[in-house]
């Protein structure tokens, strides 16, 4: 339970949100034209024949959508459904260039299912169920542009039939913290099963928000919805404000209008779009070019079995048979491309040193989420663009593991690593950074040190143990930090007496 | 011998094949008749003699090559204007696609031309395939070559494919290409003398034919008789994976096992097409069909078609439904016309002006009336009381013919209910226009092959048309059975020639 609470002037208000969420599915092809769908192209060069609605053009549609659509569904717990039927929403606007949209109103192919988020990263008892009422699946719209000449607008097509899954929630969020972090999961889901990239700032995602507020325990208020949002970070900000624009509404005697809202990022605001009364009668009816859509077994058979590990199951798996941390667990199965590059890395890291994964596991985790994430956040830079590959990681750690080279000389091996992009064995070569287990090398040096030092150890003999660090610091200073950690401590405790 | 242009698809097709004549004498001769006949009938739209005449050189060209040739080789054909057809304007008897040239040819048209056809040109209809009479098109009415006897009163030709019916009937094309949605290519047959036949849904790709209604559309053959509806057939019908709709099954030989033979199968004759009041020579025609059919060998039986007279009532919702949806794309922004209203501010006009102007200027009466019906019967309120309530009749409508098929083969029908009538006569009454289609429209919404064949003339002198439905995929019994009535109906009349 969520004790998020709009403080008013008359008293608490509970938030009641819902996301639909529209995911651009990933494939090459429109949903049912053959035409192209990467970002950024020239204006109207993605457009075909059925696209642009030409007079005798028909939509077929485009198998690897659905496959997607099963996929995703499958991957929320929902319910396939078998027979499923494309409908038109009918509406005049410029950017529609067939006069309705193609969507799944009356039959969608995924009916209800639902998926667990973690409110708090660091309390993994924080969950909490967010029903997904349906999936459907629908063609997008073009685009305006207004910006092209100063009395026209133009229209881009590019977009124009690109398969879109609406992702339609039940109204069981009840704070910011809720919405964002169900839609980071979804995206993450989504990212996981393929069936959309998640780019956010390309409108491959974005949000349509419902938010309506009540005194906790009573009915649902009336809501309203802020259209395509394209940020986690505006989502909660859409709740938050749009609920406490909708407090003080009413604690002022007026009242929430069902509407459609526009989110304004620059001046942290909603503004109303149109009311309900303006809305559209969309005349949904059967498509009548296309014929249902009928699965069997053997394809949700095969959707099922071309699912990869999905979050939920790798970061109980991370946690359970590889002994991670929460936390550890948690970071590095939020993103699909984290997980792989773990993986990847721990499969190099148990190889070169030929023990089983679950032995290695801690150090490549740790590794990676201390020793390599702030390396490369130094550097302004993404996992995906880490000029150390898994396999060069692996070899790392492998020196690590095997002695030749303590753990802080492994930072530096790293660095220089990321600098000229050469093996971490080269490196320790080349600047003759092995640790040296030499004992008579270590006991040169310790003596060096107590000698330097004798007012410290006549205060360490007088029980000031806290010192003894100081001296391995000094030892291993001495030693360029090659000396084998273990011998040296081992040398200074004898001396140390 | 008889004028090229008496000839029909197979005549032709084996004269040329065999050297009687050339391929490019027959499309000259067919140009020649066009040319003189368009200013009286107004068949056409667009006239392209030279398309006819290139086709027929390649035909030619083959032929001294001594290469195969199609199954439509050397025969000039008109082409509804319904039919997208490359560098040819098609424009749906509209204004709104009044100059529209399309970059793409519809696949119908495209396996004609395939199979060695040419186009004679572009022929006019009713617009947007909109109506019984072909007065609804921009381009003018088409005058059907037919006069009723001792009157020179201007006839219908029948819609919505009144010019193709108009052209094959006057002799100025052997055969046409047709749609039909609620009867437009067997209702202006049997107004014309000539035999048509709408196949089996989704035996034509419906890709590149502006769309009317989608789930009755369906293109077929307009010809002199059963066997020329049936070679063309073939040219025409096949899997297209780019129509949905469309039935993925091989094209049978339709023309080789034409049977007139009708011994062992059963003809159905439903009790419920013959209302009070019928007309004495549709009632006539009828009879002697069934006594012809008889005659072929075929068993008669009285079967029920209980949910005929609501076929109507839901036709005129499910097609205007459609059309209201699939006509929305005519808006004025990417291509056909667009039109502003005069400015009367600084602003300008914006999109929903233009929207407006564009529509009002695009449609013709017809089409804006089935616009409003469509848009009504699919609004919020309406849909279930309506919309949902026609799909229901519609099945059930379906569901009457799939229990006569379990006992007969083949449904024998008039094709409509009166010969043609003048033009004019019907206009201000789209009830009674509508009322036209009253036996075509069962077999559209139960997506069954039906033919029409000329049977015989009415006291005027005006040609009727019997109509056979078939079992789903059956064009085969609907064909043979109409080669039965061919023969025995002896139906020789033609117009006399007045233009």
């Amino acid at each position: 339970m969520s004790d998020y609470r709009i403080q008013g002037a008359t008293g608490e208000w509970e938030v009641v949100i819902g996301l639909e969420v529209h995911a651009q599915i990933s494939t090459q092809a429109k949903l049912f034209s053959g035409a192209a769908t990467a970002f950024g192209a020239e204006p109207n060069t993605q457009v075909s024949l059925v696209d642009a609605a030409m007079p005798g053009m028909l939509p077929v549609p485009n198998r690897e959508c659905i496959r997607q659509a099963v996929r995703t569904g499958i991957a929320i717990n929902a319910q396939i459904n078998k027979w499923s039927r494309f409908d038109r929403k009918n509406y005049f606007y410029a950017d529609l260039p067939q006069g309705y949209q193609i969507s799944q109103l009356y039959h969608p192919i995924v009916g209800e299912g639902a998926i667990e988020v973690q409110l708090d990263d660091k309390n993994p008892e924080s969950t909490k169920t967010i029903g997904i009422e349906r999936i459907h699946v629908e063609q997008d719209a073009g685009k305006l542009m207004h910006d092209q000449h100063p009395t026209m607008s133009y229209v881009d097509l590019n977009r124009s039939g690109v398969a879109l899954m609406e992702i339609v929630s039940r109204p069981d969020m009840r704070s910011p913290a809720e919405a964002g972090a169900y839609l980071s999961k979804l995206r993450t889901i989504l990212r996981y099963v393929g069936s959309c990239d998640g780019n956010m700032d390309q409108g491959s995602m974005r949000a349509d928000v419902n938010v309506s507020v009540r005194r906790p325990g009573e009915p649902f208020g009336t809501r309203t919805e802020t259209k395509n949002v394209n940020s986690v970070r505006f989502v909660m900000a859409v709740v938050e404000q749009e609920a406490k624009r909708q407090v003080a509404l009413i604690e002022d005697g007026g009242k929430v209008v069902q509407e459609t809202r526009l989110y304004d990022p620059d001046r942290n605001e909603t503004r109303s779009m149109r009311s309900k009364e303006d809305a559209h009668d969309y005349r949904y009816f059967p498509d009548p070019d296309l014929l249902p859509i009928e699965l069997d077994d053997a394809f949700l058979e095969e959707c099922r079995a071309s699912l990869p590990e999905l979050p939920d199951a790798k970061r109980h798996r991370y946690e359970t048979v590889l002994g991670l941390s929460a936390y550890n667990a948690g970071v590095l199965t939020a993103e699909v491309e984290t997980s792989r590059w773990f993986e990847a890395l721990l499969a190099a890291t148990a190889t070169q040193q030929g023990k089983p994964e679950s032995e290695v596991a801690k150090q490549a985790a740790n590794w990676l989420t201390s020793e390599l994430f702030g390396a490369l956040n130094k550097l302004g830079k993404g996992l995906l663009e880490s000029p150390v590959s898994p396999e060069a990681g692996g070899a790392l750690l492998a020196l690590v593991g095997k002695g030749t080279i303590s753990g802080s000389i492994a930072k530096q091996v790293l660095e220089k690593m990321l600098e000229t992009g050469d093996a971490a064995g080269v490196i320790v070569e080349r600047e003759g950074l092995m640790q040296t287990s030499d004992t008579g090398a270590i006991e040169a040096a310790v003596d060096a040190v107590l000698a330097a030092n004798s007012d410290k150890v006549e205060q360490y003999r007088a029980g000031k143990e806290a010192l003894f660090g100081f001296f391995v610091g000094q030892t291993m200073k001495a030693m360029q930090g090659k000396g084998n950690p273990q011998l040296v401590n081992e040398v200074l405790k004898a001396k140390l007496g | 011998m008889s004028e090229l242009t008496d000839l029909g698809v197979a005549a032709i097709r084996e004269g040329v094949a065999k050297g009687d004549f050339t391929a490019v004498e027959v499309a000259g001769a067919f140009n020649a008749a066009v040319a003189e006949a368009q200013p009286a009938l107004n068949a056409f739209i667009t006239l392209t003699p030279e398309k006819a005449l290139e086709a027929a050189a390649a035909v030619d060209a083959d032929r001294a090559a001594g290469k195969a040739l199609g199954k439509m080789a050397g025969v000039p054909i008109g082409m509804k204007d319904l039919f997208a057809t490359t560098g040819t304007k098609t424009t749906a008897a509209s204004n709104i696609l009044g100059t529209f040239v399309p970059p793409y040819e519809s696949t119908v048209s495209q396996k004609l031309w395939d199979a060695g056809a040419g186009m004679l040109g572009k022929l006019n209809l009713d617009q947007f395939a909109m109506g019984s009479s072909n007065e609804t098109s921009a381009f003018g009415n088409v005058i059907s070559p037919w006069r009723r006897e001792g009157s020179d009163a201007q006839m219908a030709p029948g819609g919505s494919s009144g010019g193709s019916s108009a052209a094959v009937s006057a002799r100025i094309a052997p055969a046409a290409t047709g749609t039909d949605t609620g009867g437009s290519i067997r209702q202006p047959a049997a107004f014309t003398g000539i035999s048509g036949i709408k196949p089996t849904y989704g035996r034509c790709s419906r890709w590149g034919i502006v769309a009317f209604a989608s789930s009755l559309d369906q293109a077929g053959p307009m010809a002199r008789d059963v066997r020329d509806c049936a070679i063309m057939l073939e040219a025409m019908a096949g899997f297209d994976p780019k129509d949905s709709t469309s039935l993925d099954m091989p094209v049978p030989e339709w023309e080789a096992s034409l049977n007139a033979d009708l011994r062992g199968k059963k003809v159905g004759i439903p009790r419920e097409y013959r209302m009070d009041g019928m007309d004495a020579d549709v009632a006539r025609v009828w009879d002697e069909g069934i006594a012809w059919l008889k005659d072929a060998g075929a068993e008669i039986v009285d079967i029920n078609l209980a949910h005929t007279k609501y076929a109507l009532p839901a036709y005129y919702i499910i097609a205007p439904a459609e059309a209201s949806s699939n006509l929305a794309r005519y808006d004025g922004v990417r291509y056909g016309l667009r039109d502003l209203p005069p400015k009367e501010s600084a602003r300008g006009a914006g999109l929903q002006d233009m929207y407006a102007a564009t529509r009002a200027a695009g449609f013709g009466a017809e089409v804006r009336r089935r616009i409003l019906i469509g848009t009504y019967v699919l609004s919020a309120g309406f849909y279930d009381a309506y919309y949902t309530q026609a799909q229901k009749v519609r099945t059930l409508i379906s569901r009457d013919f799939m229990d006569a098929f379990q006992t007969v083969d083949v449904i024998l029908a008039p094709t409509a209910p009166t010969a043609a009538f003048g033009l004019g006569e019907m206009v201000s009454d789209p009830l009674a226009m509508y009322l036209n289609d009253v036996f075509a429209v069962p077999a559209s919404l139960a997506g069954l092959p039906a033919m029409s064949v000329p049977a015989g003339l009415d006291r005027q002198g005006l040609p009727l048309g019997l109509q056979l439905i078939g079992r789903p995929f059956d064009e085969q019994g609907v064909l043979d059975a109409g080669l039965a009535i061919e023969a025995r109906a002896g139906f020789t009349a033609r117009p006399a020639k007045w233009w």
